[in-house]
């Protein structure tokens, strides 16, 4: 009984340090993350959402890149159905993350999963997979995994309401051109995929296709531009597959 | 009323992608086609964000070495092929936009 009691507390420790394990190794990603947090909020209101709409967003939807497009299109006069839509394409990738941590979080209960669905962004991503991929001892890397969450979606909340108390004190901000930042940083996420020509195949295709198609109603353009830079990039890939291949039965 | 469905539409199209393996926790495997197909999702949906909103940043085409959207966003992919660091990228390339907007005044 004693032994139990001690195991629990040890346990109550480990437990503990996982998280504020999780909280730092995600530091460095929160830190990037504060600017955009605060230039959603501060964008919000000219993009035409309230300040409960911007806090609510941040609140429920959580997902950085989404609230960026969804503004901009707002802007832009996008239809509802389009935003959704988009919002859902922007987040497909966060299915290869899952399917990288299904394997190792399986046997957890369910209301765990649901905690590490809700907080899957790339941030807490890229700071979890090292954790459950490159460290032993998994036993309770899920209250890493907590802690890293806690810390962004704290933060992350926390500075869209910053930026909307900025954007209220500040209201020519809008015309600084703070939507540039939107563009800088996801030209910084595309050019590290440029690895191969299948990437650069997808890439090409689908921002001619956007400039291509940008009469059409409601922004439908940038759906149609994605899936076809998606079907460029995976006819490349096929229709290069076997190169190689080739390559060494020639030799 | 608009606002409200349009978060609750949001949240229901992040949180099902981000969920559904999750729920099913590993009794389904992906074929190599979609797997494939899924890794060129996010270049080619921030691509099709980038282009338009650096060739028409006021709603109309602008092509001139006097649009800043347009030559700082081709600084920072310079910066990002030279560093390849998020963070080093959005930094020169804001700076660069900034030098040049109020710098300039273009």
């Amino acid at each position: 009984m004693n032994s139990g009691a001690v195991m629990k507390q040890d346990s109550r420790t480990v437990k503990r340090r996982e998280m504020l394990a999780g909280a730092k190794a995600t530091l460095p990603l929160i830190i990037g993350a504060i600017p955009f947090g605060i230039i959603f909020g501060t964008l919000a209101g000219p993009s035409g959402l309230s300040v409960w709409g911007a806090l609510a967003m941040s609140v429920v939807v959580y997902a950085g890149s989404s609230q960026f497009i969804a503004l901009g299109l707002m802007a832009a006069g996008a239809a509802i159905p389009v935003i959704i839509a988009t919002t859902f394409v922007v987040n497909l990738r966060h299915i290869l993350y899952a399917a990288n941590l299904v394997p190792k979080v399986a046997h957890l209960p369910h209301r765990w999963r649901v905690m590490m669905a809700f907080g899957l962004t790339d941030e807490t991503f890229a700071a979890v997979s090292n954790r459950f991929m490159l460290q032993q001892n998994t036993d309770y890397a899920h209250w890493f995994y907590l802690g890293s969450w806690v810390a962004m979606y704290g933060n992350w909340i926390l500075c869209t309401g910053l930026g909307i108390a900025l954007g209220k004190t500040f209201p020519d901000m809008t015309d600084w051109g703070l939507d540039f930042a939107m563009s800088v940083t996801f030209i910084g996420m595309v050019v590290p995929y440029l690895k191969n020509k299948p990437m650069w195949g997808a890439v090409i295709v689908s921002g001619a296709i956007a400039m291509a198609t940008i009469g059409m109603p409601h922004k439908l353009g940038l759906i149609v531009a994605a899936l076809c830079g998606i079907a460029t990039g995976l006819s490349l890939h096929l229709l290069l597959k076997h190169e190689p291949a080739k390559a060494v039965v020639d030799d | 009323m608009t606002e409200f469905l349009l978060i609750a539409g949001m949240f229901v199209a992040t949180f099902s992608v981000r969920y559904v393996l999750f729920a099913v926790a590993g009794r389904v495997r992906f074929p190599p086609w979609l797997t494939t197909s899924l890794s060129f999702v996010p270049p080619a949906v921030l691509t099709a964000i980038i282009v338009p909103a650096v060739l028409l940043p006021r709603g109309e085409l602008w092509l001139g070495f006097d649009n800043p959207w347009l030559l700082s966003g081709l600084f920072a992919v310079l910066v990002s092929f030279w560093r390849r660091d998020l963070l080093t990228t959005i930094v020169l390339g804001m700076l660069c936009f900034m030098l040049l907007r109020f710098g300039l005044g273009l």
